[in-house]
């Protein structure tokens, strides 16, 4: 381990609150204190923790303001939207603050060191307050410890806003670690939508990315949280993201997972009021020698809620993905539904994908499942599509798409589907033959 | 130039397991040929690999689409020779709709490099679709996913009205139709009868043969055609049944 990533030089600011700052060392502390993951471990279960390594990466300098200013303009995935970060190894490069009238009805949207200074109260509720329990413990303390890019988003009470806020994290520099930060905090009866985008400069820029994501969701307010995950596969990921649901709140995150080239996530929902509903939507595209290692917990702490995870992950040549999912129902949750489905779609014989599926219900009146189906691409389907005059590379695109708009159909904004459509088209092209 | 759809000496198994035995059939373009015959006698087997599917074992024999084989090819070059498949069973492709599935198949017909011309392409859909009485909330649907039995046959037939193939192969078009549906597929088909095309109906029952009037019928037992006749063979094989194709040429073939 390099020393700079032990000794948390990136401060958010020389007024760094009190509360911040014992974070920080409890961070560091927790950082420190735990041993990297073994193989050995249950959570880290069939990931190959050996090539795991977060050695000789370290926060960059800034990069230039010609290179802010090109990713500036590469950030251009969705352009009907309410507010624009743009962090480049984690310094600002952008950012299309909020308009009067959101900021009449008490809307907040800033990078989370302003938001630490204009509104402590608020941030020392909620920032770094949920941390993963699914195995990366360790890391989220590296997180909390140097943490300085992120957004903010809150939504008082009873404010509705359509159009989503889009938040991008660029990696730029020589072996940059990043630790990009979104917090959402919904209040009741509330409304909001967040894009966050994660993207490498190059196809060579190696990097390290340690991010946290956490959702508050208040009582009855609609939260849509989508997520493109498109690193260069030179880059180790932690996406370390969490939901706390109120009552009758309602929580869609849909993730499109492309790069890296090990993508750990830990998603954790938990539901603490009842009637709550939250949909958990993935895609993941692997090839090469990619590893994707999805670690799930769906958590009812309250009755008559539904939690749904949809994980989807298509596998070509020797890439990999583990998929890891835990439904606890606590005592008391009556009338809850949850589910969990992992669809794994083999596309080599060589690809490898691993699911551990699991359940424990402390109620006695629930609707629970989960299951995992690992498949190829049906012969007959792809008979049938051939004898249409589609040939085979097209039809076996068609159908691997087909695969995905299950996950892709969910995400609300058509320019974004299209672009993602693109996205995954270019991972394709040439890949199915 | 050959017009018809030749099938010469067709030996294929399966597994080892023989079930084309030495068949036999010439359907010329402007005609409609009946197959009919008892389950398991091989219509099926015909129609797939015809088609080109990659489980059958060719022993020996011919397909002539227009006097040149098609045997050994892929699907989709038979496909594009002209030769079009309605499934007994249309499979379900989750995800891709029939708009988006029709299109990739007529843009596989295109020059490489030429793009399909969309606004025609709705048109000519829209139009298919308004004669087959199908929705046109259709096109957006994923092909064949939750549809009824009579969705999926006219979605069949609506694909083949798009591709315009010169050869129809119809295999048990009117298993799972209600009347309604059948009428509405046959008339379908017989729209598309013409002097260019020629279309071979598999099916068990003589039902369909009242909607599509065959100009010959055939009849297969075990693995070859037995008998053809005129369309009354149609109605006599209804009264005395597949019992009488077995007793009558189960001697004969052994």
């Amino acid at each position: 381990m390099n020393t700079t990533l032990e000794t948390p030089t990136n401060t958010l600011s020389a007024k760094e609150p009190s509360w911040l700052a014992e974070r920080r060392t409890a961070g560091l502390d927790q950082f420190k204190k735990l041993a990297m993951p073994t193989a050995r471990a249950e959570e880290w279960r069939f990931a190959s923790v050996g090539k795991l390594s977060i050695d000789n990466f370290n926060p960059v300098a800034a990069p230039s303001s010609a290179t802010l200013d090109a990713l500036t303009e590469r950030s251009n995935l969705v352009s009907d939207r309410a507010g624009l970060m743009v962090y480049v190894d984690d310094a600002p490069a952008n950012f299309e603050c909020i308009g009067p009238e959101l900021a009449k009805q008490g809307v907040i949207y800033l990078p989370i060191s302003e938001a630490v200074e204009q509104h402590p109260e608020l941030m020392e509720k909620y920032f770094l307050q949920e941390s993963t329990e699914l195995g990366s413990q360790k890391f989220f303390g590296l997180h909390a410890a140097t943490v300085k890019a992120g957004a903010v988003l809150y939504v008082p009470k009873g404010v509705e806003i359509e159009k989503p806020f889009v938040n991008y994290y660029w990696t730029s520099g020589s072996r940059a670690a990043v630790f990009p930060h979104t917090l959402i905090i919904a209040e009741d009866n509330s409304k909001a939508s967040v894009v966050d985008i994660f993207f490498s400069e190059t196809e060579e820029n190696e990097a390290l990315n340690i991010s946290v994501s956490n959702i508050h969701a208040g009582a009855n307010a609609h939260v849509f949280r989508k997520v493109v995950q498109d690193w260069n596969e030179k880059t180790v990921s932690f996406q370390l993201d969490t939901t706390v649901a109120d009552r009758d709140a309602q929580v869609k995150n849909v993730a499109v997972n492309i790069g890296a080239e090990r993508a750990r996530f830990e998603n954790q929902t938990r539901i603490e009021g009842a009637g709550a509903d939250v949909k958990m939507y993935s895609l993941t595209v692997a090839e090469g020698t990619q590893e994707f290692d999805q670690r799930t917990f769906q958590t009812h702490n309250a009755p008559n809620a539904v939690s749904d995870l949809l994980y989807k992950n298509a596998l070509l040549d020797n890439s990999r993905t583990i998929f890891s999912g835990l439904i606890k129902v606590a005592e008391g949750s009556q009338q809850t539904d949850a589910y969990q489905t992992n669809r794994n779609l083999l596309l080599d014989p060589s690809a490898d994908a691993n699911a551990l599926p699991g359940l424990e219900i402390l109620a006695n009146d629930v609707r629970c499942s989960h299951g995992a189906t690992t498949g190829n691409v049906d012969k007959e389907e792809l008979f049938y599509m051939m004898q249409r005059g589609i040939p085979q590379r097209v039809a076996m695109q068609l159908m691997v798409f087909g695969f995905f708009e299950e996950v892709i159909e969910k995400i609300d904004s058509e320019e974004l589907v299209e672009n993602l459509r693109q996205l995954i088209h270019q991972k394709f092209s040439g890949k199915i033959s | 130039m050959n017009h018809s759809l030749e099938v010469k000496n067709l030996h294929v198994s399966i597994d080892g397991q023989a079930i084309l035995k030495g068949f036999n059939l010439t359907v010329p373009k402007g005609e409609v040929h009946a197959l009919m015959g008892p389950n398991g006698t091989g219509k099926s087997t015909l129609a797939k690999v015809m088609a080109g599917h990659e489980d059958y074992t060719v022993e020996s024999g011919e397909v002539l689409l227009d006097g040149v084989n098609i045997l050994g090819q892929e699907p989709d070059e038979i496909s594009h020779a002209g030769l079009f498949l309605a499934f007994q069973y249309p499979m379900e492709i989750p995800g891709v709709s029939i708009a988006n599935f029709i299109r990739a198949a007529k843009q596989a017909r295109l020059p490489e490099g030429e793009e399909i011309n969309a606004i025609e392409y709705y048109k000519d859909l829209y139009a298919k679709m308004d004669a087959l009485k199908m929705d046109r909330k259709f096109t957006a649907r994923s092909l064949n996913e939750g549809f009824s039995g009579g969705e999926k046959k006219r979605c069949e037939i609506l694909q083949m009205a798009m591709l315009d193939p010169k050869y129809c192969v119809m295999d048990e078009t009117d298993s799972g139709l209600d009347i309604d549906a059948l009428r509405i597929v046959s008339e379908g088909v017989n729209h598309m009868r013409s002097e260019d095309r020629a279309f071979l109906v598999i099916t068990h029952y003589q039902r369909l043969l009242d909607y599509i009037v065959p100009d010959v019928v055939h009849v297969m037992f075990d693995g070859r055609i037995v008998h053809s006749g005129d369309k009354e063979l149609a109605k006599e094989l209804e009264i005395k049944g597949y019992d009488w194709v077995k007793e009558a040429f189960a001697t004969a073939s052994a």
